[in-house]
């Protein structure tokens, strides 16, 4: 009897260190799998990067050398006039989320904007294309602006209604007991405590937008040279790191990989720059990934 | 009396002034989250109107015509939904098991500290661009799978219909692959919030009942969490979906369907990204916009599954298993 038991009982133990030491190698193989990837990125971009790729144009296909000088100009372009759009009616839509919204409508505003955040970005492209493109008969940097700004909209609005959200209420109150109305009081105290949360988010959403490829693909589309207005196709550092890596020449992967590189460090410098806000600020408990 | 009302005017035309600046601040931001409501149904109707010469020309025997030729003008959309839930379907079965397994490693076993900075990377990781996955995919992944892995898997099953063919490096494993790679993120750090929730009390009275620490996750914790990790399911479904950049580098460019997962395919989100600004001819383009259309609707159906379980763990939890 007691063998019997003692016998069940190792074979419980014996299943638990497997199971266990199993979740351990899950972990481990994940883990591991995203450090050797991204290492052999920063290896790759590291041995291929030099400075034309900043200050000069593309060349000829097919002629080694040249950079794409113009498609960092046109990623800060089209990412610049995308937040101007997009940050400001994310957060006065995040306001009104937190502060006046009525149960309903509220619901209905909310449902839409996850709704948004998850459209595929290449449908994003698509409706941008058919709003601006087509009846503007060219692509352009605006097209491209616009759709990137679709993405960053949800992403503005629901982060700044979360930061305000977590302003403790005593702070609210003491604002309507000292006699300002509550738009006095979302104003000057409430949205200033959560300045740094909203600040956050605002920081992650440019990031994304700024690495996202697909809503430019057939709205802002690519050029070789400089862009000469809002209204012409501009080169961005996504697409052209997506040109470059599909294409058939060695230089042209060689600039790829540099790109790709830049384009890593600029969203995790960002990305960890305003995680760092976030945590200085003291404010918990917000996941924001995504 | 008419002191008082002089004192009590003045009070009262600025109490009127005060509610008309909230009323006024309500309707400005009112505006702007009316703006959501309008640009998410704007796009469910551009999608719509511009892809109804497609609809009108094919009708339902679009989703499941099996023809892409843009020569003769005639357009079907099996082959791309078909790849689009392969490489999906294979994602998850390579992402799941080995994400919820770190998730519980992460919850359980690690410590704290651990646990936190790894999750941190993992936040990180969920933030890198797709093109850079792709990058990676088309330099690395690719010529891996051409050499060593697919020969390798046609030498061990090639008699079975699955993995049969030649060794070209892309298709639809190797799409499949690199999106396991990208909904890890996603699926631990959302399987591991899941696990976090559950009480301790749920852990300390299965480990005084006698269990094994094995047995208290696997008895008493998975199924508390239960909800949750199917939902990070979801949402690793709906990216795996909708993803278009890395996919495009890697699946191939095949409008047919194979039963054979090493063998060259196409997504939704791959034609688009590289038939759209080629297309010429109304029809063409519809029916790409039909496409999009169709993609739209499965993530967001899927994204609604995954909010239903968030709303209902909220609600209950998900404790009666």
């Amino acid at each position: 009897m007691s063998r019997a038991m003692s016998a069940r009982n190792m074979r419980r133990n014996a299943i638990n260190n497997v199971m266990l030491s199993l979740t351990a190698v899950c972990a481990f193989v994940t883990v591991s799998t995203l450090f050797l990837i991204l290492g052999h990125l920063v290896y790759n971009g590291g041995t291929s990067v030099d400075i034309n790729l900043f200050t000069k144009l593309p060349l000829a296909p097919g002629e080694p050398g040249g950079g794409m000088a113009n498609a960092v100009v046109g990623s800060a372009e089209i990412v610049f006039i995308a937040s101007l759009i997009g940050l400001p009616v994310g957060f006065f839509a995040g306001i009104y989320l937190a502060e006046f919204s009525g149960k309903k409508f509220g619901i209905l505003v909310r449902y839409a904007a996850d709704l948004l955040n998850g459209v595929p970005s290449i449908v994003i492209g698509i409706v941008a294309w058919t709003l601006l493109v087509l009846p503007m008969h060219r692509f352009s940097a605006l097209s491209g602006a616009v759709a990137l700004s679709l993405m960053l909209i949800p992403i503005t609005a629901r982060g700044t209604e979360q930061f305000l959200l977590e302003v403790p209420r005593n702070m609210r109150e003491g604002a309507l007991a000292l006699g300002a109305n509550k738009w006095r009081a979302t104003a000057s105290v409430i949205v200033p405590a959560a300045r740094k949360g909203i600040m956050t988010a605002m920081i992650l959403g440019v990031a994304r937008i700024s690495g996202e490829t697909a809503p430019l693909l057939f709205t802002a589309l690519n050029n070789q040279f400089w862009s000469s207005g809002l209204n012409q196709p501009t080169a961005s550092l996504p697409v052209m790191i997506f040109s470059r890596a599909t294409g058939p020449y060695d230089d042209w992967h060689r600039q790829a990989w540099a790109a790709g590189l830049a384009l890593l460090a600029l969203v995790l410098v960002t990305n960890v720059t305003a995680r760092l806000i976030l945590s200085c600020s003291g404010s918990k408990g917000a996941s924001l990934s995504g | 009396m008419a002191t008082s009302a002089a004192i009590f005017r003045p009070t009262s035309i600025a109490g009127k002034r005060l509610s008309r600046a909230d009323d006024l601040a309500h309707a400005f931001t009112f505006f702007f989250a009316a703006l959501i409501l309008g640009v998410t149904t704007l796009i469910v109707c551009q999608l719509w109107i511009h892809s109804s010469p497609a609809r009108e020309k094919f009708g339902f025997g679009f989703i499941a015509s099996k023809l892409w030729n843009p020569v003769s003008d005639e357009y079907g959309a099996a082959p791309f939904i078909y790849g689009t839930v392969l490489t999906s379907l294979l994602a998850l079965s390579i992402s799941v098991p080995l994400g919820v397994g770190a998730a519980i490693c992460l919850s359980e076993l690690a410590s704290p500290l651990l646990s936190a900075a790894l999750t941190f990377f993992l936040e990180l990781l969920a933030a890198v661009p797709s093109v850079i996955f792709g990058l990676l995919a088309i330099f690395t992944l690719v010529p891996l799978m051409r050499d060593y892995v697919q020969p390798a898997l046609i030498g061990a099953f090639g008699f079975t219909s699955l993995f049969s063919g030649p060794a070209f490096g892309v298709g639809y494993l190797t799409a499949g692959l690199i999106l396991a790679v990208m909904t890890f993120p996603y699926i631990i750090s959302v399987s591991r919030e899941a696990l976090l929730a559950v009480p301790r009390e749920q852990r300390e009275a299965a480990l005084a009942l006698g269990a094994t620490k094995w047995e208290s996750i696997g008895q008493a914790v998975l199924p508390f969490a239960r909800a949750g990790i199917v939902s990070s399911v979801f949402l690793g479904l709906a990216r795996a979906l909708g993803e278009t950049m890395a996919v495009t580098m890697v699946i191939g460019n095949d409008p047919a369907i194979h039963a054979s997962v090493l063998s060259p395919g196409y997504t939704i989100a791959a034609v688009i990204a590289n038939e759209f600004t080629e297309a010429t001819g109304k029809l063409y383009v519809s029916a790409l916009i039909e496409l999009g259309f169709v993609l739209f609707m499965l993530t967001t159906i899927i994204n609604a599954l995954a909010r239903m379980m968030i709303v209902l763990t909220t609600k209950k939890g998900s404790a009666k298993a």
